[in-house]
Parts: structure tokens; C-alpha cells; sequence
């Protein structure tokens, strides 16, 4: 048997596999509708990305849209001279960095240990209930979810201040006080991702081979001991990937988010670079700069994306096609 | 359960607790808001309101489905969410066959494969993508919410890995008979990847419904934004509504006695999250195959 598989398949690789030019021919005729297949995404991606890739040079003119993207002065590093000498420029960068670290590492920390204690419950229609309902947030937008923030947190009618003056404390102008508003933005976040997320550690935990317990068990180890001997070990190279590859968020502060629900009154604390990149170019129209901006998150995300990946290859063995 | 220790149920019981409190932290928001939405005016501003109506009445939905605003955002929403799955659907299956060949069947796979992914590595920003949709003239265009996005490229990645993970056997039997690429993707491979497709559909659709940015970019004039981009200026501006002075006619008037901003923006938020309510039993079957999205590999 296997040794006709093995010759049906010879047969069929010299059959379609290169050879005289005959075949080559043959061969070209048989590819030709798989390049046809993806010649329209290849034209579509080829148009909006690489063509807004191409767009970047934008970046590096005294840019007027009339002229096309190559019709305008180049002006080398001005339009970034000009960024970086924003006044709030640092400000936006270092408020990028800070809500971005916050949100990676509650993203990483809360579903993990939300994973773990979940584990724990053995009801199993107990444990879907909990699932369905810490997993809704994620599916929803920012746009819904900042709505529903909005009227929660309001410092006079939300529901959440009148719980804080019901016992008898000052309310809390969550997000348009310039203290409150980064804490507020990781901590939603996290609301937000934190069930979805602990989904891929609760899928580690399920492989880990239950005859480790049982051996654990054997040797006198109690629960406490098993978690730490055994459940975390069995998870750590998922908390390692998700870490490294968490990375590319570095600049990352959550434009959906924050663009929901800032206001001038918190940019001290609340821009990020996305929403100063949005007002750059779609409100003031300075196509140049905000390019220019962007340009300069994309950069350093890819160097990031670049990192992780590798990191992740070295640690985790994980590639990502 | 009969020979646990002392510590062991006290912790069990503790654990009990607290997961319940935390799965309730994160529904009540979304019953506050449906429990404001079904309340009287005077009984949300004196804020008696929390998890249950008070004063029970649906005027804040004969308000806004008699809204020409939301209607119309509404019906945009519909057509991008169908016309926009359609076409990923299709672009996905489309690419993800022909590149889930190996390269001694399909010699530019590598380097065309190369070509998508790099575009999940690196982007030109939003003024760049701007220009490229205003220059293909798509702007204020339905379009505009479709074309850009058409090939979703890591739900592309998870059709073309599953496609590589079928027996190849299937395919070359199919060969053998005479068929050619597109008769066997159509009856050998499409027929058996129902759950991958499912998996991005969902995710399709999912991203279409949410999608908000793009259509306050894109679309000149607010009667074309579709559902979550004009939310977004109900949002950021909560008294929008009422100051649309088209969202208020003397028919509605005697209405007007129990509906504030907050109760009629509250239905809106309500009725935006109802789409994915019913499509969330399946996306819990399925979006375990999504989360393979951020982690698949070939």
C-alpha cells in the first residue's frame, strides 16, 4: 500500500512538476488560474497599502494634495524638525508610552489570573455563564462602550458617582480630570479585553497533562503547591509569547478609545500620538506633518513588531505564517 | 466534593464570589444602560435608575426609530455589513487557495504570500490611506467603508492555513479525475472548510458593524455615516439628538414628557449592541479559531 501512495505521488509531482518544455508549458497553463484567483487582492492591497505606503513620501514635502503625491517640494526632515519641536510633543509621546505600558501589562497579569481562578470551578455551566458574560465587552466598539462609559462615570447623574457619594465621598470626574482620565482609559481597557483575553490561557491550561497532578497529588503536594509547581510552568511560555508579542503595542495608547472620550480639558494627560496624528491632518489639514507623526509611530512599532517576532521565534518557537 | 479540606472550600467559595462579582462588573454596565433607556426622563435625571426601569415606557425607541438619523445610519450599516462580508468572503477564499499551494504547484506563492503579510507588519498611516481613497475618487462612497479593507489579511492567513491542513490526498484524487484548481476548490475544498469560513465571516461581520472611523473620514455628509460613526457624533456629543430639530415632530411632542438625551442615547447604544448579540452564541462557538488569528502558523 504505501509503496503505491508513494508512486501515484511521483507520478503526479513529474506530471506537474517542471521537466522537458512541454511540461513547463503544461505546468504554466495549470498555475495560471491560481495567479488569476489572487491577482484582485494582490491589485486591491497593491493600491491602498502599498499605495499609501508609497504616500509616506508625503511625509518628506512641503505637501499640497493638487499636486499628486510626487508634484510637491521635498523638503527632507522639515516637516519632522517641525513635529518634534511641537510644544506638546514630548508630552503626547511620554502619555503614549505610560497608557500603553499600563494596558499591556493589565492585559497580560488580569487574564491570566482570571484564567487560573476560573480553572478552578468545576460547574461546568457555572463556567460558561462567566464566560459569556466577561467575554461580551471585547465584540463591542468603542464607540458603544465610550457611550455607556460616558453616562456611567458622569460626576453628576452616572451611576458609578452616585455610588461613591452614597458613601460619602467626592465625586469623581473620571474622565475629565487630567489625574483620573489615563486610569480611567487603562482600566476600561482592561475591562474590555481582559475575559477575551484569558481565553488562550485557559486553552494552555487544558493541555497540561492531568497524570502531572495526579503524580503531584501522590507526593503529598497541596492545591497551592500544584499551581505553583505545576499549572503556572505549564502556562508560562503562553505568558511569555503574549508578552513579547505584546510588545508591538508600545505605542499603541488606543485611538478608538481615546478619541471616544477625551477632550481638551485632559490632552495634558490624555493625547496620544494616534489622536495628535488625527488632528494634524484630518482637522487642521496639515497632511504633512501628520504624516510625518505617523510615520514616526510606524517606524517605531515596526521595529518593535520586528523584535517581538524574533523573540518570539527564539522563545516560543512561534512564527507567524 | 465530600473529602475536600477546610481551606480548599473556604477558597472555593471565595473564588465563587469573586468570579461572579467580576463577571457582574463587566454586564451591568450594558443593563444600567438598557434599564435608562426603558425609564421616564424625570426618573433617569433624578437618577433612580440603575439596573431596573423605572417608570416603564419604550418612548425613547418610538423616538429614535422615528428618527430619520438613525434610520438612514441604520439602513447604511445594513447594506456595508452585507455588501462588505460578501466581498471579504469572497477575496479571502479567492487568496487564500491559491496560497495554500506549495511552491512546487504554485511557484510565486512564497513571494506573494510575502506580499500580504507585509502589510500587517507596516501601514502608511491615516493621512496616506486618506489621500489613496480620495484619489481613487471613493470618497462619500459606500465604497470607501468596502474596498480598502476588502482583503482581511489575517483572516486570509487562517482560511490558508486551514486549506493546508486538508488532506492533500483530497485535492490530488480530484486532479487525477481531471479537475482543474477551481473545480477542485469548489467542490473538493470549499465543501469541507464550512467552520473555518463561518469563523471569518463572523469576524467579518463583526468588524464591518463596529467599524466607525473610517465612515467619519470617508463620507462628506452625515446621511451617509452608517450606524457606529454617527453614534460616534451622538456620543462625543450627547445633546445631538435633540438639537437635530428634524428628530422631533409634533407627532411626537407628546413624547417629549419622557425622553431626554440620555434615555433615547441610551436606546441607540442599546439597539447598536442587538446585531452582535445575536451573532455572539456563535461567535463563542467559533471565536476560539479566531484567536488563532494572533497566533497562526504554516
Amino acid at each position: 500500500m504505501m509503496t503505491n501512495e508513494g508512486g501515484a505521488k511521483r507520478r503526479f509531482r513529474r506530471a506537474f512538476c517542471g521537466g522537458n518544455s512541454g511540461i513547463r508549458r503544461a505546468r504554466f497553463t495549470r498555475e495560471l488560474p491560481l495567479y488569476l484567483l489572487v491577482l484582485p487582492a494582490m491589485v486591491i492591497v497593491g493600491i491602498y497599502s502599498y499605495g499609501s505606503m508609497a504616500g509616506i513620501v508625503i511625509a518628506f514635502q512641503k505637501f499640497i494634495p493638487t499636486n499628486g503625491l510626487f508634484g510637491s517640494q521635498w523638503i527632507g526632515l522639515g516637516n519632522f524638525k517641525t513635529l518634534f519641536a511641537l510644544p506638546n510633543f514630548r508630552n503626547v509621546l511620554r502619555n503614549t508610552v505610560v497608557i500603553a505600558l499600563f494596558k499591556m501589562l493589565g492585559n497580560i497579569v488580569v487574564p491570566v489570573i482570571f484564567a487560573l481562578l476560573l480553572n478552578e470551578v468545576s460547574a461546568k455551566f457555572y463556567k460558561r455563564v462567566l464566560q459569556t458574560m466577561v467575554y461580551l465587552p471585547n465584540f463591542l466598539s468603542w464607540v458603544i462602550l465610550s457611550g455607556i462609559f460616558i453616562d456611567l462615570l458622569s460626576p453628576s447623574e452616572g451611576l458609578v458617582n452616585r455610588l461613591i457619594a452614597s458613601l460619602g465621598f467626592k465625586p469623581v470626574f473620571f474622565i475629565g480630570d487630567t489625574f483620573w482620565f489615563p486610569i480611567t482609559m487603562i482600566v476600561t481597557d482592561i475591562w474590555k479585553s481582559f475575559g477575551f483575553g484569558s481565553v488562550i490561557y485557559l486553552a494552555a491550561l487544558t493541555s497540561i497533562d492531568p497524570t502531572l497532578y495526579e503524580s503531584a497529588v501522590m507526593d503529598g503536594a497541596n492545591r497551592w503547591k500544584q499551581t505553583l509547581y505545576i499549572t503556572l510552568p505549564g502556562i508560562t511560555s503562553t505568558i511569555i509569547l503574549m508578552t513579547v508579542l505584546s510588545m508591538a503595542n508600545i505605542l499603541n495608547g488606543g485611538f478608538d478609545q481615546i478619541f471616544n472620550m477625551y477632550s481638551p480639558s485632559v490632552y495634558s494627560t490624555g493625547d496620544i500620538l494616534d489622536t495628535l496624528v488625527y488632528r494634524l491632518g484630518i482637522q487642521q489639514t496639515k497632511y504633512a506633518i501628520s504624516t510625518a507623526a505617523g510615520l514616526f509611530k510606524s517606524t517605531v512599532s515596526l521595529l518593535f513588531v520586528l523584535a517581538s517576532y524574533y523573540l518570539a521565534d527564539k522563545w516560543a518557537g512561534y512564527r507567524i505564517f | 466534593m465530600k473529602n475536600l479540606s477546610l481551606s480548599r472550600r473556604i477558597f472555593l467559595l471565595f473564588n465563587c464570589v469573586f468570579l461572579t462579582v467580576i463577571a457582574l462588573v463587566c454586564l451591568l454596565p450594558f443593563i444600567n444602560v438598557l434599564a435608562i433607556s426603558f425609564s421616564s426622563k424625570t426618573a433617569v435625571s433624578a437618577g433612580q435608575v440603575a439596573f431596573l426601569p423605572v417608570d416603564f415606557n419604550t418612548s425613547a425607541y418610538t423616538f429614535i426609530t422615528r428618527s430619520s438619523a438613525f434610520v438612514t445610519a441604520l439602513g447604511v450599516s445594513i447594506r456595508r455589513a452585507a455588501l462588505g462580508v460578501a466581498v471579504n468572503l469572497l477575496l479571502i477564499v479567492i487568496t487564500a487557495y491559491p496560497l495554500s499551494k506549495y511552491t512546487t504547484q504554485f511557484r510565486g506563492r512564497n513571494i506573494i504570500a510575502w506580499y500580504f503579510v507585509i502589510t500587517i507588519l507596516f501601514n502608511g498611516g491615516l493621512i496616506p490611506s486618506y489621500l489613496m481613497v480620495r484619489y481613487t475618487g471613493l470618497m462619500d462612497s459606500l465604497l470607501a467603508l468596502i474596498i480598502p479593507g476588502a482583503l482581511p489579511v489575517f483572516s486570509m492567513l487562517v482560511v490558508m492555513n486551514y486549506f493546508r491542513g486538508l488532506p492533500p490526498e483530497l485535492e490530488e484524487a480530484a486532479y487525477i479525475d481531471g479537475a482543474g484548481h477551481i473545480q477542485s476548490l469548489l467542490r473538493v475544498v470549499l465543501p469541507i472548510s464550512a467552520p473555518t469560513l463561518a469563523t471569518v465571516t463572523l469576524f467579518s461581520f463583526v468588524g464591518h458593524w463596529n467599524s466607525w472611523f473610517d465612515g467619519l473620514i470617508y463620507m462628506n455628509s452625515p446621511a451617509h455615516y452608517p450606524l457606529q460613526s454617527y453614534l460616534q457624533t451622538v456620543v462625543v456629543n450627547p445633546e445631538a439628538f435633540f438639537k437635530n430639530t428634524t428628530n422631533i415632530n409634533a407627532d411626537l411632542a407628546v413624547y417629549l414628557e419622557l425622553v431626554s438625551a440620555r434615555t433615547t442615547n441610551a436606546a441607540q447604544l442599546f439597539l447598536a449592541v442587538v446585531p452582535i448579540l445575536l451573532v455572539y452564541p456563535f461567535l463563542q462557538r467559533y471565536f476560539t479559531a479566531g484567536l488563532v488569528m494572533g497566533s497562526v502558523k504554516g
